[in-house]
C-alpha cells in the first residue's frame, strides 16, 4: 500500500539549489526519503553524485546534518556516528548511510558487510544508477550486461549485474527493501518502516540517470516506471527475512502482466549496441529472477 | 540566521543554505600521584585510554598492537570503562568509525601498526583535514614485503605528511604519559596525534609504570568539549567539496578555500610547540614527570659528539654514550619525543656545541636517506650558523637487534670521517648481515 502523494508531510529537506544534472532521479528519491526520516536524521555519504547534490562549501541545499566520508567507508562512518551518538546519549537521531552502487557493490562492500554483521543501528541506502556516474560513467559491478559505459566503450559489458541484494539478505537483516525514485509512495512507506526498526536496515534504491543512461531528461520517471513494469527492478521488502512484493510489483504479480524488457532497453542510449540475442538473454535473466521472487513471495 | 559555530573555520562546515527558507520551515524540534605497576607497552597504552575516559574505541588487531584492543574490550565488557567498542572489520574502518564518532563529539581511540597503519592512509589524511583530535598509539613495526612482525619505524615515518602530530616514546612510562598528554594537546589544537612506540621492544616488554589515579587524570584532562554540536535546528554539511577560491556564505561572509583550510592546519602546527610544552609542564607539576622539553637529553651539556635518534633507540644510545665516555669521547644523546611538529629551534639549539653527529634511524626514505637525517640537516640550514658533521646510520630494520657495537661503530665512523673531512654519500646501513 502506497501513501498518497497528498498525504506526505509538507516539510521539505531538499531546498532549492541542488547541483545534480537536470532530470536526475536521485533528488526525487532523496526528497521523499527525508520527508519520511525527518529532521532528526544525520546522514553520511562518500564521494558520488550525492556529494554534488549536497552542494559546495559554504552552502548546502540539504536541511539535515550530513557528513562526508571516504569512498570505502560509508558504513564505517555510519558505525562511528551510531557509536558516537550512543556514547553521548543522543540516540534520538536516525543514522542514515547513503552511497552509490560503486560505493556499495564495489568499494564499500567490506565496511557494509562488517557493520551489518555487527548489527549496527543505521539505515543504509544504496542508490543504484548502475555505474560510476560521478567520475564519468565507468562500469561498476552493478552495471547490467549490454550497457555501454566509458570503460566498456566498444564492447558492451558482458557480465550480468551483481546480485548484491542477495548478498545483503545473507546478513539476516531485520529489514531489507527495494524501491525506485519513480514510486514516491512506495519509497516513503519503506523509509517510514525502516525508521522505526532497530539494527541494520538496507534499502536498494533504483534511480535512473539521464546523463549516464542516455535518455531525455524529461523521461526519468517514465524510465523508472518501465524498469519496474518490465521486472528489471522489482519492488519488495523483507521483514525478519519474509519477502513481500509491494506497490506496482505486487499488482503485476496479481495481474500476471509484465512488459517486455525491450520497451525499457530501447529508450536508453547505453543499450544501443545490444543484439537481438543479447536482449533475449537479458529478458531470460529478468524472467528467471521475477519467477524466483514470485515464488518466494508466495505466488 | 547566523550559523552559531560559524567562527570555527578549522574544517569546512556548510550551513544549509537559504536560512530564511529554513527558518520558515523548521518547526522547532526539541532536539594515585600514582601506583607503580609492571606493565607492557600495550597494557600501558590501554590503561591510559581508560584513564582518559575514551568514549568510542574502534580497533582491528595486528601484531604487536593486538593486546591494546583486547585489554580495552575487557575494560568495556567488565563495565570498568563506559565506552562503545566497535569491533571493526579493518583498519580503514577503524579510522572511519573514529572520524565520524569524533565528528559528533565523542573522545575516540584506536591503535594499530605497520600494514594496518598503511591501510588507514587515506583516512589519516581525512582525520587531519577534518581537524579531529583522535589519539592513536602505533606499535612501530616494519612493513611488508617481505613480511616481518618485528620492530622498525618505517610505518609511522611513512605517514609523516598526513597532518598528524607524532610523539615517540622511550619506555612504557612514556607510553602511558604521552597518550594522556596527546589528548590534552590534540583537543586544544584540533590535530590528531599518533603516540609511537617500538613494537616488542616496548609493546611486549614489562616495565614499572607509575599510574596516576583516575581523579588526577580527570583534573588534568577534562571531558572533551567539541567546537560545535550537531543539532537538528542548524543542519550542516561537514567536509563537503571546497573550491579553490573563497566563496560567500548565505550572509555574504567570505569563507575559506581548500587551501585556506589547509593553511589553517599548518598554522596550528606552527603554534603547536608551546601548547605541547605547556601541557608537558603541567603534566610534570601534577605527576612529577615533565614533558615540557620535546627532546630527551642525555649528557648533552659538554657533548662534542651526539647521537640524534627517536624511540627506544635513545635508551640504547645512552648506554653506548657511557661506553664512549669511558673511551674519552664527550658523547651525548638527543632523542626526539616530538617528531611532528618538528622541533627545529629546540633541536638546533640542543646540538649547537656538538661538532659531530650520528643520526640513528630505523626507517629510510628509499632513494635518499633517513627522514630524521634530512630534517636535521634542513633545520641546521634554516637556522644558518653552526655546521656540525652529520652522518646517517640505518639500523634495526625488521627487528634486527641494535647492539652497542653497532652504535659504537656509528660513533667511531662519524668521528673518524669528520676528522678526515670525508663526506657521507649514502646513509650507512649497519647490521644487515648479507
Ligand atoms: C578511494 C577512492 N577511489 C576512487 C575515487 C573516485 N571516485 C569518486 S566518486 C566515484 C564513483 C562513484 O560511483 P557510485 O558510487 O556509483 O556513485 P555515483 O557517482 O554513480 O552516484 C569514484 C570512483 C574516490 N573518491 N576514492
Ligand atoms: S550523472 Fe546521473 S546520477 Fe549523477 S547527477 Fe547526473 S543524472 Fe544524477
Ligand atoms: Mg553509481
Amino acid at each position: 500500500m502506497s501513501t498518497a502523494i497528498l498525504d506526505l508531510p509538507e516539510q521539505e529537506f531538499i531546498l532549492p539549489g541542488t547541483r545534480t544534472c537536470a532530470g536526475c532521479g536521485l533528488p526525487i528519491a532523496y526528497r521523499y526519503m527525508l520527508k519520511a526520516l525527518g529532521p532528526k536524521t544525520i546522514m553520511t555519504h562518500p564521494a558520488c553524485c550525492l556529494t554534488i547534490l549536497h552542494g559546495i562549501y559554504p552552502k548546502t541545499p540539504v536541511a539535515i546534518n550530513a557528513v562526508n566520508n571516504t569512498f570505502a567507508s560509508t558504513a564505517a562512518s555510519a558505525s562511528g556516528l551510531a557509536a558516537g551518538l550512543k556514547a553521548l546519549g543522543r540516540e534520538d537521531y536516525t543514522v542514515l548511510a547513503m552511497a552509490g552502487d560503486g560505493g556499495t557493490y564495489d568499494m564499500g562492500i567490506q565496511a557494509l558487510s562488517g557493520a551489518a554483521e555487527r548489527e549496527t543501528n543505521f539505515i543504509y541506502v544504496c542508490y543504484d544508477n548502475e555505474a560510476y556516474m560521478n567520475t564519468g560513467v565507468q562500469r561498476s559491478s552493478a552495471t547490467p550486461s549490454g550497457a555501454i559505459t566509458t570503460t566498456t566503450p566498444v564492447v558492451p559489458k558482458r557480465q550480468p549485474k551483481k546480485d548484491f541484494i542477495r548478498i545483503m539478505e545473507a546478513h539476516h537483516l531485520p529489514y531489507l527493501a527495494t524501491t525506485c525514485s519513480s514510486y514516491p509512495g512506495d519509497l516513503y512507506n519503506k523509509f517510514m518502516k525502516a525508521r522505526d526498526i532497530k539494527g541494520t536496515r538496507f534499502i536498494h534504491l533504483a534511480v535512473p540517470c539521464p546523463t549516464g543512461w542516455g535518455y531525455p531528461t524529461g523521461d526519468t520517471v517514465k524510465i523508472g516506471r518501465l524498469a519496474v513494469e518490465t521486472g528489471v527492478v522489482v519492488l519488495y521488502e523483507m521483514e525478519q527475512e519474509v519477502l513481500t512484493l509491494t506497490g506496482k510489483s505486487l499488482s503485476m504479480a496479481r495481474s500476471g502482466r509484465k512488459r517486455p524488457v525491450d520497451e525499457y532497453l530501447k529508450l536508453q542510449g547505453r543499450f544501443r549496441k545490444m543484439s537481438a540475442g543479447q536482449i533475449e538473454d537479458f529478458q531470460r535473466q529478468v524472467d528467471e529472477r521475477w519467477e524466483q521472487l514470485l515464488k518466494r513471495a508466495g505466488f | 540566521m547566523r550559523h552559531h559555530q560559524a567562527e570555527w573555520r578549522g574544517s569546512p562546515i556548510a550551513p544549509a543554505c537559504n536560512p530564511r527558507f529554513l527558518e520558515r520551515q523548521c518547526r522547532k524540534e526539541s532536539i594515585t600521584v600514582g601506583q607503580t605497576l609492571i606493565l607492557t607497552g600495550t597494557q600501558a597504552a590501554a590503561l591510559a585510554a581508560k584513564l582518559c575516559r575514551v568514549q568510542v574505541v574502534a580497533a582491528y588487531p595486528i601484531t604487536p598492537q593486538s593486546k591494546i584492543p583486547e585489554v580495552l574490550s575487557e575494560y568495556v565488557e567488565k563495565g570498568e570503562l563506559q565506552a562503545e567498542f566497535v569491533r571493526v572489520e579493518s583498519e580503514h574502518s577503524a579510522m572511519g568509525v573514529c572520524i565520524s564518532a569524533s565528528i559528533v563529539g565523542a573522545r575516540v581511540f584506536t591503535a594499530t601498526a605497520a600494514n594496518g597503519l598503511a591501510y588507514m592512509h587515506e583516512q589519516l589524511h581525512w582525520a587531519a583535514g577534518a581537524r579531529l583530535p583522535i589519539v592513536m598509539p602505533v606499535t612501530n613495526r616494519g612493513l611488508g614485503a617481505p613480511w616481518t612482525i618485528l620492530n622498525d619505524m618505517q610505518d609511522t615515518i611513512a605517514q609523516r605528511d598526513t597532518g598528524w602530530m607524532q610523539f615517540y616514546c622511550m619506555n612504557n612510562q612514556e607510553v602511558l604519559d604521552q597518550v594522556i598528554l596527546a589528548y590534552k594537546v590534540a583537543e586544544q589544537l584540533m590535530i590528531p596525534t599518533m603516540v609511537c612506540f617500538d613494537g616488542f621492544r616496548l609493546s611486549h616488554t614489562m616495565m614499572p609504570v607509575t599510574v596516576p589515579s583516575q581523579e588526577e587524570v580527570d583534573a588534568f584532562l577534562p571531558p572533551y568539549r567539541p567546537l560545535y554540536t550537531i543539532t537538528a535546528e542548524t543542519p550542516v554539511n561537514i567536509n563537503p567539496v571546497v573550491m579553490t577560491d573563497p566563496l560567500p556564505d548565505p550572509e555574504g561572509n567570505l569563507c575559506p578555500s581548500y587551501m585556506g583550510f589547509r593553511y589553517r592546519l599548518q598554522e596550528s602546527f606552527d603554534q603547536a610547540a608551546p601548547v605541547i610544552a605547556v601541557a608537558g609542564r603541567e603534566y610534570g607539576e601534577r605527576f612529577g614527570r615533565s614533558y615540557e622539553d620535546c627532546l630527551y637529553r642525555y649528557k648533552t651539556e659538554d657533548a662534542d659528539f651526539l647521537f640524534v635518534t627517536m624511540g627506544s633507540l635513545a635508551s640504547e644510545a645512552s648506554e653506548t654514550t657511557d661506553l664512549l665516555r669511558e673511551e674519552g669521547v664527550n658523547a651525548g644523546v638527543i632523542g626526539l619525543r616530538v617528531f611532528r611538529p618538528f622541533p627545529v629551534q629546540e633541536l638546533v639549539k640542543s646540538i649547537r656545541k656538538a661538532r659531530n653527529i650520528a643520526v640513528i634511524e630505523k626507517a629510510i626514505s628509499y632513494g635518499y636517506e633517513g627522514a630524521l637525517n634530512t630534517e636535521l640537516k634542513a633545520a641546521l640550514f634554516s637556522c644558518n650558523g653552526h655546521r656540525p658533521a652529520v652522518f646517517n646510520y640505518i639500523v634495526g630494520l625488521g627487528g634486527k637487534d641494535v647492539k652497542p657495537a653497532d652504535l659504537l661503530e656509528a660513533a667511531h665512523d662519524t668521528i673518524r670521517s669528520a676528522e678526515n673531512k670525508t663526506v657521507q654519500k649514502h646513509a650507512r646501513w649497519l647490521g644487515y648481515g648479507v
